[in-house]
């Protein structure tokens, strides 16, 4: 009889050439010692189910919902109210739950109108967008509101009866009848961290500021920014007009405004140059804040004489039609220098494709994250996002303006550090199934 | 004077600032009616300022036209167009069709005005191919990375493309979903930080050239 190794216990060959794997003799035990286990347990189950009928045994019996609490919805617009109740052993998705709501006079809970019914092991406060500040029952509680629906209002102000019945079966049990009424709230606490990062944020801003006077601040060069010379210098030896767009926005926007801005700039450099200069705008009311601003920078450049007051015109508020009339000014005018500042939809890319066509060089600068591929491609110089907000403070060198810089990038460190905090925290509460990262996470949660 | 030329704007901007940051964090339906308030009055003076547009449309036109500056036709164009439409939609009330038939200002709308829009917007996939065409010459090492990228990107987003290279449907969806996902990601925190900051430094008067009138 020889003997070979083999990977799952050892064969031993007979010298007639029979084989026999040696663990074969355990699991047989093993397997005849598990039929007669499963034999046993099926008795058992027999057994038991002669006492008690099968039907019931699935079932746990229900009471009615308990710790029930009913209140006005806080930090709502009004017309809501909130109802929470503890969670139950019988929770689950054969039990159902029902919020019945009615007239405050009424005491039978089977009398009022059913608002909402949903199986037992949903609707909790996780499930709701609440902060952790804000919430003053655990996480496993369920939680309801009534708000109004067909057939049933809710007014501010008035007095509701609120019940919450189980249900199984044909089985129904009511909590008792409380009563509540809703009102609208002057402060959204779930916002807090809003406000209160908005705050910090603002008081960075103007703390940079403070420091910016007192310090110099080194500024990155923007080569889009330095190229505003060129752009001007190149159209004042070609004599060539200058050619400004402000977007599509109007100045609800701060991009808007942030080209509005840089406009003045680039305006008294023009007039400096004595260089013409058109604005061709979508919006009559940012039309006339920039022929202001326009004026300002001709006075200071000292050069009140070459001022135009139709360097700023306006052209149409439709897409595609200001889009064809601001085409037809380069390609008739040729100007030797395109700005294109602001906020662009589909249009970027006919404007500076056109541009780009005759020639001019052309700088762009959007916050219009969709848009940025076009101008990047086919302009000379692209102020990306930001560097847009920036460029006033860039081409003034004002200490308020590069202040506002130091500002920002703190902002972003700031913003940057709890991204990598809260990768981490939520892969910690994900794993260990722990709730304490959420109160950090929860800190940067947008909740409405 | 000074007063109401710089004072004042810059006071109705704090209070008015302060006042509308602050209705963000108010649920109350006081403060919605507020802003519905404010959003109507706005469309109302939007409506003034158009005729402070138009005006200085047809001023900027109508120099043309007296000058004969070269395309002064199309200035004359716009002239026809603008006072003929101005004159169907009052002939016919402003409504588009009158009982399922299609009034005068109906066609110039329908028959005009959509296609000419319609046309500016097909000029689009030109434009695409002709600034595609510049900017995927491999000149430089950035513009390689972008052909690649593009190349894959293009691919994976056709059936043919996916079914040639089976691999490029997941590539492109990887950078898509990750690399450009995450990069405008961090331009949006940077332009929304600068807009927050700019909005600080209008409400509180640090910024006020969008007031003109220089620095006093």
């Amino acid at each position: 009889m020889e003997r070979k190794p083999s990977s799952r216990g050892r064969t031993l060959r007979s010298s007639k050439g029979h084989e026999r794997r040696e663990g074969e003799g355990v699991r047989s035990r093993l397997r005849r010692f598990s039929i007669g286990f499963g034999w046993f347990f099926l008795q058992l189950i027999v057994c038991a189910s002669n006492l008690v009928p099968l039907d019931t045994l699935a079932q746990t019996s229900i009471s009615a919902p308990h710790d029930v609490r009913v209140f006005d919805t806080p930090s709502d617009g009004g017309g809501s109210l909130t109802v929470q109740w503890a969670p139950s052993s019988w929770d689950g998705p054969d039990a159902r739950y029902q919020v019945l709501a009615g007239d405050a006079a009424v005491t039978d809970p089977a009398a009022l109108t059913i608002i909402a019914e949903f199986p037992a092991n949903s609707k909790y406060v996780k499930d709701a967008k609440t902060a952790w500040w804000t919430r003053n029952v655990d996480k496993t509680w369920h939680q309801v509101l009534v708000r109004s629906a067909k057939g049933f209002e809710v007014k501010d102000g008035t007095s509701y009866a609120v019940a919450v019945a189980t249900v199984q079966g044909d089985q129904r049990v009511f909590s008792p009848v409380l009563v509540a009424s809703p009102s609208p709230d002057w402060f959204n606490w779930n916002q807090l961290n809003n406000l209160i990062i908005a705050l910090s944020f603002g008081g960075l801003v103007f703390y940079s500021i403070s420091y910016a006077k007192r310090h110099e601040i080194f500024l990155r060069r923007i080569p889009g920014l330095d190229a505003v010379d060129e752009a001007i210098g190149r159209a004042t030896e070609l004599g060539k007009p200058i050619l400004y767009l402000t977007g599509a926005h109007d100045l609800h926007d701060p991009s808007t405004i942030a080209a509005a801005v840089i406009l003045g700039k680039v305006a008294k450099r023009a007039a400096l140059y004595e260089t013409e200069l058109l604005v061709p705008h979508r919006e009559p009311i940012t039309m006339a804040v920039c022929q202001e601003i326009t004026k300002q920078a001709y006075l200071e450049a000292g050069k009140p004489d070459l001022f135009k007051e139709d360097a700023n015109f306006f052209i149409t508020a439709d897409q595609f039609s200001y889009t064809a009339a601001v085409d037809g000014i380069m390609l008739r005018k040729k100007p030797a220098a395109n700005f294109f500042m602001g906020a662009y939809f589909a249009e970027s890319l006919l404007l500076t494709e056109t541009g780009a066509s005759t020639g001019a060089i052309q700088i762009a600068g959007t916050d219009s994250d969709h848009q940025l591929p076009f101008f990047v491609t086919t302009c000379d110089y692209t102020l990306i996002g930001e560097e847009l907000y920036a460029a006033s403070a860039y081409l003034s060198k004002e200490p308020v303006q590069i202040g506002t810089l130091l500002g920002q990038d703190i902002g972003k460190v700031v913003v940057l550090s709890a991204i990598g905090i809260g990768i981490v925290l939520a892969t910690v509460g994900a794993v260990t199934g722990e709730q304490w990262p959420q109160l950090f996470l929860d800190l940067f949660r947008d909740l409405k | 004077m000074i007063f109401l030329r710089r004072q004042l704007p810059l006071l109705i901007t704090l209070v008015t600032g302060l006042l509308f940051a602050a209705q963000y964090y108010v649920p109350h339906p006081a403060s919605e009616q507020m802003l519905t308030s404010a959003t109507k009055w706005l469309q109302i003076v939007g409506g003034f300022a158009l005729i402070l547009g138009v005006t200085s449309l047809f001023h900027q036109h109508a120099v043309k036209i007296r000058r004969q500056e070269a395309g002064w036709g199309y200035s004359l164009v716009l002239y026809v167009g603008m006072l003929g439409t101005i004159a169907v939609g009052l002939w016919t009330n402003g409504k588009e069709s009158v009982e399922g038939t299609m009034t005068a200002f109906g066609w110039v709308y329908n028959y005009m005005m959509v296609p000419l829009q319609g046309t500016m917007f097909a000029i689009l996939a030109f434009f695409i191919a002709s600034a595609a065409y510049r900017s995927f010459r491999a000149k430089s090492r950035e513009a390689a990375v972008l052909l690649v990228a593009a190349v894959i990107v293009m691919m994976g987003r056709v059936p043919l493309g996916e079914y040639l290279i089976p691999l490029s449907g997941d590539v492109s969806s990887w950078i898509l979903n990750v690399l450009n996902s995450s990069v405008r990601r961090a331009i949006l925190i940077g332009v929304s930080l600068g807009a927050v900051a700019l909005s600080f430094k209008i409400i509180f008067g640090v910024e006020r050239s969008y007031l003109g009138g220089g620095k006093e």
